[in-house]
């Protein structure tokens, strides 16, 4: 049903159901809001939406207010303005407000509104919020006093990624955000994906940083610094110098990373390739022997930590594969080392990555063989154009550069992990090939592409309809798993990212990106692999020789050592 | 943890609904909730542990860590507040070296605040093992405390 309302005294034509603060947005009245997420319930919490109802003098949060006949909006009365600062300087009288230390200092929603709403003099005084941090975690640092309460954190946790490791506690002045019995979060079922940190409007919310041991290798003589980036990284890290999104600075980000003094650059790309090389092999011996299937991706460490927690009884399932940045460490410290008369203890390795669980899995104990790491330390997007800021290195006035042999070149198969759906469609098409012998003549697979939450497809291989599906969002993975429990056959592959839109949306990348923003971040990565003419992982000149000349054939004895790996259920966790 | 699961067998089909009641039914058995049964409880009502917590701290009624030898519950009721209940909590937790709510390490003493204990007459009033003492003044609380700890001792 339609109807009309009146807001600051126009009328504005309504649909019944709508809430007022979708109906303002689209009219562009700018509503200031902190607990408000795009698609999920409204909480109402923080109050900063409020607007006047005239009809009856009150004021109404404008996020979870469906419109009503007869409505009389003003949104700006000096009311609502006089509220609306309040509530700021409300959360700004327990607040720490040590901005200037503060690692989302310049990029924080509640220090935007208290410019935005005339906060300019401390009108409030309160006793400051004063809780441990929480420094537990290899990937996410909690700092409960900078938080605000809004609640996002909590509904990112429990709704898109079905994990809930923190919840509300307390009541009323003393409630917290906090884990099962406050303990930290490394003994909490968080999965590490950072999701939480790119809905923190504070600083509530950040990734360990690893900065200070990555200068000092830097600055090590005696140390070789490799480093590698994720696929997705490229299409990424341009928004963080307010370039274009989507923006493929590939070539510039090497000249940069070697200004920066790392010694070597290698694509996490090219183990892209090679973990496809490894996991094609796995799908078509399961396939072979009708066993343990559907075959499920390892790409994404949160996705794996999930799986150990809450789904033990499909761990089985779970590829042997380690990901590409564990496939890439390791290669680095055998493979490279050996070709370059390098002794591994005098490699420091550093990843690039668009996700916060990277920093866990690279400490796990299996990703360590007699005291050396695969990977020594890791560096988020965000993190990465800190980085680069403070080398002082110009990013706008570099030339581009290539990476380094024997580990750079890449195919645009691998490419595709930055996007949901990508680990599948470059793995069908070398699967394919080792099947058929002939390469997929319609190399894109249409049905797995898009940010959606679900993807389906069939395909057809030497007469076997080859039954694959993709998610994202453990939440939406959850709905999966327990078709599999109850019997489902018709899959053989399944990729999961926990990440919503795979890595392109990971909880390492620029916070506050629009969704337009990831759709052309996805387009980039899309596109690569329409223009370039290497499109398939089994064909990367530089990963036929890794196999050619050090580890034989996929899934070989040193194959296995080197680029496989084992999980355990996790029952010593508070889940 | 039998006993426990005896408490959950009383809710055989484990809705959310049951929550409350059994975190009472644990409490009045073990004394406290430990972490152990909350994890128990979370696997019988398929609920994330964080939102029992949740759920848990945002009531008075429950505990966390084990009672001491002597559970002090100090009223602070309308009638206790307005004679100075606060100032007699204030002693207590200076005296105890702990806040309301948790338990002396050595774990004789644990301290509880309650909303009233329907005594009002004998306003500020306290209730150790649920012995009263009465019309109390900040001043009175050594004594008192040391009055079970000699208990102890002898």
């Amino acid at each position: 049903m339609d109807f009309t309302i009146e807001i600051n005294k126009e009328q504005v034509p309504v649909q019944s159901g709508e809430y007022l603060l979708d109906v303002l947005s689209r009219i562009g009245i700018k509503i200031p809001t902190l607990c408000h997420m795009k698609d999920k319930l409204p909480t109402g919490a923080c109050r900063m939406c409020v607007v006047e109802n005239k009809s009856n003098g009150k004021l109404i949060t404008s996020c979870s207010h469906p419109v009503e006949q007869g409505m009389r909006i003003d949104t700006q009365s000096q009311r609502v303005a006089e509220s609306r600062k309040t509530i700021v300087e409300l959360l700004l009288s327990n607040h720490p407000d040590d901005c200037l230390y503060c690692v989302r200092n310049k990029n924080c929603e509640l220090q935007d509104l208290a410019e935005e709403l005339h906060v300019d003099d401390r009108r409030v005084r309160g006793e400051k919020n004063n809780y441990h941090l929480d420094m537990s975690s290899s990937s996410i640092v909690r700092d409960p006093s900078k938080c605000i309460l809004c609640g996002r954190c909590v509904v990112v946790c429990e709704e898109t990624m079905g994990v809930a490791c923190i919840d509300f506690a307390n009541r009323g002045s003393k409630s917290i955000i906090s884990t099962t019995y406050n303990r930290g979060l490394n003994v909490s079922s968080c999965i590490n994906c950072g999701q939480c940190i790119m809905v923190c409007p504070t600083g509530a919310l950040t990734e360990k940083n690893h900065f200070a041991e990555i200068q000092d290798a830097l600055a090590n003589p005696k140390k070789v610094v490799v480093v590698q980036y994720a696929p997705s990284i490229s299409v990424s890290l341009a928004e963080e110098f307010n370039m274009e999104p989507g923006l493929d600075i590939n070539g510039v980000m090497n000249a940069a990373l070697r200004k920066l003094g790392f010694d070597f650059i290698f694509d996490t790309t090219f183990a892209a390739d090679l973990t496809i090389m490894e996991e094609s092999t796995e799908l078509i011996d399961r396939i072979q022997k009708n066993e343990r299937l559907p075959l499920m991706t390892s790409c994404c460490p949160g996705w794996v930590k999930y799986a150990e927690e809450f789904a033990g009884d499909l761990l089985p399932l779970v590829s042997s594969c380690k990901s590409p940045q564990q496939m890439m460490g390791a290669v680095i410290k055998t493979y490279f080392a050996e070709r370059m008369n390098l002794r591994k203890e005098d490699i420091y390795s550093v990843s690039i990555m668009p996700c916060t669980a990277k920093k866990f899995e690279a400490q796990r104990e299996e990703m360590v063989s007699k005291g050396i790491v695969d990977v020594d330390a890791i560096l988020t997007t965000r993190e990465l154009a800190r980085f680069i800021k403070l080398y002082g290195v110009d990013i706008h006035k570099l030339e581009p550069e290539i990476t380094d042999s024997p580990l750079g070149a890449r195919s645009t198969a691998g490419k595709l992990f930055g996007v949901t759906g990508g680990v599948m469609e470059a793995a069908i098409r070398t699967a394919y090939w080792k099947l058929t012998g002939e390469e997929l003549i319609k190399f894109q697979i249409k049905e797995l592409r898009g940010l959606a939450g679900r993807k389906e497809a069939k395909v057809e291989v030497n007469g076997l309809t080859l039954g694959v599906a993709v998610v994202n969002g453990i939440s939406n993975a959850k709905v999966l798993l327990d078709e599999i429990r109850a019997g489902r056959k018709d899959l053989h592959f399944v990729e999961v990212m926990a990440c919503p839109s795979g890595c392109i949306g990971g909880g390492g990348q620029k916070i506050g990106a629009s969704p337009e923003a990831l759709a052309a971040r996805m387009q980039t990565i899309y596109s690569a692999d329409m223009k370039e003419s290497l499109r398939v992982s089994h064909k990367n000149p530089e990963v036929i020789e890794l196999y050619r000349s050090f580890l034989g054939e996929p899934n070989s004895e040193i194959a296995h050592h080197l680029l496989h790996t084992r999980y355990r259920i996790r029952e010593d966790i508070l889940k | 943890m039998a006993s426990i699961s005896t408490i959950l067998k009383q809710y055989p089909d484990g809705k959310r609904e049951h929550l409350i009641p059994i975190l009472q039914a644990i409490q009045e058995q073990a004394g406290y909730l430990s972490e152990d049964s909350i994890v128990e409880v979370g696997k019988h009502l398929q609920l994330p542990t964080s939102k029992i917590f949740g759920v848990a701290t945002f009531y008075n009624q429950f505990r966390f860590e084990p009672q001491g030898k002597y559970h002090i519950q100090v009223c602070r009721g309308t009638a206790c507040h307005v004679l100075g209940s606060s100032t007699v909590q204030a002693e207590l937790e200076k005296r105890l070296k702990i806040k309301a709510g948790s338990t002396a390490r050595d774990g004789l003493f644990s301290l509880e605040v309650v909303a009233c204990i329907g005594a009002c007459g004998l306003a500020p009033v306290i209730s150790i093992n649920g012995e009263f003492h009465a019309k109390l003044k900040p001043a009175d609380i050594d004594d008192i405390l040391e009055h079970y700890r000699n208990l102890e001792s002898e």
